[in-house]
């Protein structure tokens, strides 16, 4: 702590370029923050979903429809301790524009499977009993001012109800279910299936299940032992861990955590540079200065300390300043893209790894300068004025 | 054996720049005593300052022994020639070497940062040198806040607040007016005679060379003449 006003002093004598320095590294680690944040939400669903789930969907496509009578068949397989199905509506509110997830499932069903939907006793009592219920999650309510008791239409895009009647569903909000985990998705709404079965009459078939098994170790066999029943039939299926669903779908658009981590690792490279000349002008500025260190007896060593720290408090300063900066900014964001990004959050584990990435971008750009003075002869320091 | 403080035996300095060899001391014998105040005269490139350096562990001869109260520093390690300067060694240059971002009482406490002492006590021995010098009230002023001959008093308060033994002033007059000059030749003179300090003293200036009490001549590495003050 001694040393801290001459380190303070040192990164202040070159006002106008510490400022653009600090600046730069301060914009490199607020894109960090969002890059994570961004990568939270097109992977957390990934690293949620585990091997405790399986999803069964039609051999075909995701989209192909499956028999309803294959849930007591799923129901019945060794290994499985619950099965459930879900149908995808694809209903907008107003307008296409207004898109967020709706399905159609067994009210009880996607309680049970999906825990982390937290639902308070009333509203589950209501949900449950409700008919023309609808669940839905608390951003989603948030998004369009939804509130238990309001009456909402959802205009369905591929179902076309079958009595005539004007072509909306109307649900009643009846829960509102929030995540016991910030990183549980609260922008969907459920509705019953039998109420979707009603007004477009029942073809007898749902968009996929949900399978919970008794062992995630033995999760896969479970799986083979599910499609082994369906093998050519009309309807083959294709089961596997939601944790491998969800990755499959991510790849479809790339590998994302590979594509951010590389563009972070492309501007922390370029902030290192920045960094790296800022020190290395510094300190070639002050030899001499390092000489009269050295005279008055600092060690190598201390001198290699205070050039180093000067690079670290540098880095950290401006790295702690762009990740609040991320972190105020980002709630604010997080409702512009919530249509595409549920998720949109920068974790703690992220933050913890951007000090971690200040401190090395600091001891990086300070090393080669602090080597230097480091071996400095104080003669040839002294010389140089 | 001598009892003097400083013992400089056969010293040789070579720097080679190229192919070229320089000899820049050859074979010089000193032996300065405790409480001596010893000038050391010569032209450019005689190897006075490359002395200075030597004795105060900033450089290391090419062969021969300097050591200084019984410790051979040829034979100490960088670290250890780093704390013995911190100890026993105070300098005093011709351009001051202040650290323009740091105030006088900041700079005065640099070789304190080095010692155990708590912030109280190193603002006390501030206090006491920026006294000495006749500058307290110029603590909070920076370099470029001062006047030549005050910087100057600065880097000598410096150079004495760890209460060093042997004060080492390479040229310490060489940029000031002769009226200034005259004051700093005071204070150092002062040092040396109420504090004992030991003083080695690089200089051109035969009005500085005066307030030795032995005064020396090199030429060409080498000790020439030798006069009593």
């Amino acid at each position: 702590m001694k040393y801290l006003p001459l380190l303070w002093r040192n990164l202040m004598r070159r006002k106008i370029r510490t400022t653009f320095t600090f600046l730069s590294i301060t914009v490199a680690f607020f894109l960090f923050g969002l890059l994570m944040a961004i990568r939270t939400g097109f992977g957390v669903g990934i690293e949620l979903a585990g091997q405790r789930r399986l999803l069964t969907v039609h051999k075909m496509s995701m989209i192909q429809p499956l028999p309803f009578r294959y849930l007591a068949q799923i129901q019945g397989t060794p290994g499985v301790r619950f099965v459930t199905h879900m149908t995808w509506f694809g209903g907008v509110y107003q307008d296409p524009k207004n898109f967020f997830a709706n399905m159609a499932v067994d009210p009880e069903g996607i309680l049970r499977i999906y825990p982390e939907f937290v639902v308070d006793g009333d509203d589950r009592e209501r949900w449950v009993n409700t008919r023309t219920g609808a669940l839905i999650g608390r951003k989603l309510a948030a998004r369009f001012g939804w509130k238990l008791g309001d009456r909402i239409p959802i205009q369905p895009t591929f179902f076309r109800p079958k009595d005539g009647k004007p072509d909306t569903f109307e649900f009643e909000v009846v829960g509102i279910y929030r995540g016991a985990t910030p990183d549980i998705d609260e922008t969907q709404l459920f509705f019953h299936y039998k109420y979707l079965m009603e007004r477009t009459g029942d073809p007898g078939t749902v968009g996929w299940y949900a399978v919970e098994v008794e062992d995630p170790a033995r999760a896969d066999e479970v799986a083979h032992a599910i499609d082994r029943q369906f093998a050519n039939s009309p309807a083959e299926t294709k089961t596997a861990t939601e944790k491998a669903f969800m990755q499959s779908f991510a790849n479809q658009i790339g590998d994302t955590g590979a594509i951010l981590t590389a563009i972070a690792a492309i501007v922390f490279f370029v902030i290192l540079l920045i960094a790296g000349n800022t020190m290395a002008q510094a300190v070639r500025e002050r030899t001499s200065e390092l000489g009269v260190l050295k005279t008055v007896g600092f060690t190598d060593l201390t001198v290699m300390a205070l050039v180093l720290g000067e690079a670290v408090l540098l880095a950290c300063s401006a790295g702690v300043v762009g990740l609040a900066l991320v972190t105020l900014a980002v709630p604010a964001l997080a409702k512009a893209v919530e249509t595409f990004l549920p998720i949109f959050y920068v974790p703690g584990r992220s933050l913890a790894l951007g000090l971690g990435l200040a401190v090395l971008l600091g001891l990086a750009s300070g090393g080669v300068p602090a080597y230097l003075a480091q071996r400095l002869s104080i003669v040839e320091a002294l010389r140089k004025r | 054996m001598s009892d003097a403080l400083v013992q400089v035996s056969d010293v040789h300095k070579v720097y080679t720049r190229g192919a070229e060899r320089v000899d820049v001391l050859k074979g010089l014998e000193l032996e300065v005593g405790r409480g001596e105040f010893l000038a050391l005269m010569g032209p450019s490139g005689s190897g006075k300052t490359t002395l200075l350096n030597l004795i105060g562990g900033l450089d290391k001869p090419t062969s021969g022994r300097v050591a200084v109260a019984g410790r051979d520093l040829t034979r100490a390690s960088p670290r250890e020639l780093a704390h013995w300067r911190a100890r026993h060694v105070g300098f005093v240059f011709q351009f001051y070497n202040l650290l323009p971002v740091l105030t006088a009482a900041r700079n005065i406490e640099l070789p304190l940062l080095l010692t155990g002492l708590s912030r109280a006590e190193r603002q006390k021995h501030v206090a006491a040198a920026l006294e000495l010098v006749g500058l307290a009230d110029r603590a909070g002023h920076y370099p470029m806040q001062l006047s030549g001959g005050q910087e100057q008093r600065v880097g000598i308060a410096r150079a004495i607040v760890n209460d060093p033994t042997l004060l080492l002033c390479d040229e310490p007059t060489g940029d000031l007016d002769r009226q200034t000059a005259g004051e700093i030749l005071d204070l150092i003179a002062e040092l040396n005679r109420r504090y004992e300090k030991t003083v080695i003293m690089v200089t051109h200036d035969p009005l500085a060379a005066e307030r030795a009490r032995r005064v020396l001549h090199m030429d060409k590495g080498m000790l020439v003449e030798a006069q009593a003050a």
